[in-house]
């Protein structure tokens, strides 16, 4: 069988659709690693940590951020179910840094019921989705 | 009979309270809109989630999974969990009243044992709030704002209630959205998961995945997701299914009101003609007398 040249993209929350598209190659996330996907890879599925995610299109890169979620990949299409996925251009930097500065203040000053892994959730997001969003404007 | 100015300023009430009906309808009809587009939004993902699960499920032993476990029949009974998804406001036809009508059927029903409900939107939770019966979660005003999240707030609840053997099962009412002119209301069980549809198809194509980290492990973060879709899907069709009812009484309110402008205003006009010949009666009958 013929390796095919494209991957299909497919970026999926509960929302609506956020990507879909002809890429060339993928990087993703997954939550014993990140791995990248090229056309032809053997069939695969894999959950998702909070991380950043690209894909290449020529010589166009594009980011995105995501959280929670998995992936399918097949050989000629990649599809990612995720509760979250914002594109480098889509991200409110300015949330993202107040939402990461309460975060770091609250792991800063630990009180008794507080909710460890939730800040700790939310400093990663914030921390992403500020990696991701100085990709475009770099470029830019 | 009643005067003149008695009557204009019926006419002017009734033609205010159809403006407020009009505008009514036209943000029922918009929001509407907004429902549809968003149940479509979430097609994708919910139909995605499926066919992975599906295909997870022929290689995982299922039945030991604690959200798919039927309770045995010699086990104590323990009470259901009554999700009732109502809307946060009123004006709707008789929306609300068909949800309330039919959760009371279902607590009927299970007779013996009790039932704790868990209410969503505030019509549910006002009827139900106020009658002794045993709520476990509520939530109210999300209706306007309507997000994932609040289904997987519901979702906790409700998983935490079942692992936590508090409950031996929990259904789901809510109006499904079936066109503009018809809801329907429904009544589904969450969990235990019934059943999860085999693959017709690709069962060999998923044969050959490569799994990282294994099924078993994918399969359990899976199934409660599963189980948030399916609270966010009922939470969708509600909120769609509101705005039709509510564009459809607000449609037949209008046109009440177009009608009793008219009755009005013909009868209106005879009470001024019959005045207006009782005054030249008068006149006429005066000057004979002269």
């Amino acid at each position: 069988m013929p390796l095919p040249d494209h991957l299909t993209l497919e970026i999926v929350t509960p929302a609506s659709s956020v990507v879909s598209e002809q890429v060339d190659e993928v990087q993703i996330p997954g939550a014993e690693g990140s791995f990248g996907v090229l056309p032809g890879h053997t069939p695969l599925l894999a959950t998702l940590q909070v991380g950043e995610l690209w894909y290449r299109k020529g010589q166009d890169t594009s980011y995105a951020a995501v959280s929670f979620g998995f992936a399918e990949v097949l050989p000629d299409r990649v599809t990612i179910l995720v509760q979250i996925a914002e594109a480098a251009d889509q991200i409110d930097v300015t949330r993202a840094q107040t939402a990461g500065k309460r975060a770091k203040d609250r792991l800063a000053r630990p009180t008794q019921d507080m909710d460890v892994e939730r800040a700790r959730l939310a400093m990663l997001k914030s921390v992403v989705r500020l990696r991701v969003a100085s990709r475009t404007r770099t470029r830019g | 009979m009643p005067s003149l100015l008695d009557l204009r300023r019926r006419i002017r009430a009734v033609k205010s309270t159809q403006q407020i009906t009009k505008a009514m309808k036209a943000v029922a009809a918009s929001r509407l809109r907004k429902a549809q587009d968003q149940i479509l939004g979430a097609r994708p993902f919910a139909n995605q989630m499926q066919r992975v699960l599906s295909g997870l499920a022929s290689h995982v032993d299922t039945s030991s999974h604690p959200l798919l476990r039927e309770q045995t029949a010699d086990a104590p009974k323990r009470p259901t969990l009554l999700v009732v998804v109502t809307a946060d406001k009123g004006l709707c036809g008789s929306f609300n009243t068909n949800i309330i009508k039919q959760a009371g059927e279902v607590i009927t029903e299970s007779g013996g044992h009790d039932v704790s409900l868990g209410l969503v939107g505030r019509k549910g939770r006002d009827f139900f709030g106020k009658r002794g019966f045993d709520v476990r979660f509520e939530l109210v005003n999300i209706f306007n704002q309507l997000k994932y999240s609040h289904a997987q707030a519901i979702a906790r609840a409700a998983i935490e209630a079942f692992t936590g053997s508090e409950v031996d099962s929990v259904q789901l009412v809510y109006n499904e959205f079936k066109s503009v002119l018809q809801q329907r209301v429904v009544v589904d069980q969450v969990l235990p998961i019934a059943r999860l549809d085999t693959p017709s198809v690709d069962v060999e194509l998923s044969a050959d995945y490569l799994y990282e980290p294994d099924p078993a492990v994918i399969f359990d973060t899976l199934i409660p997701r599963h189980v948030e879709i399916q609270f966010y899907h009922a939470l969708l069709e509600s909120a769609a299914a509101e705005h039709a009812a509510r564009l459809m009484s607000m449609d037949s309110a209008t046109r009440n009101a177009t009608e009793m402008i008219e009755d009005l205003t013909l009868y209106m006009n005879k009470v001024r003609q019959a005045t207006i010949t009782r005054e030249i009666i008068e006149v006429v009958s005066g000057a004979g007398t002269l």
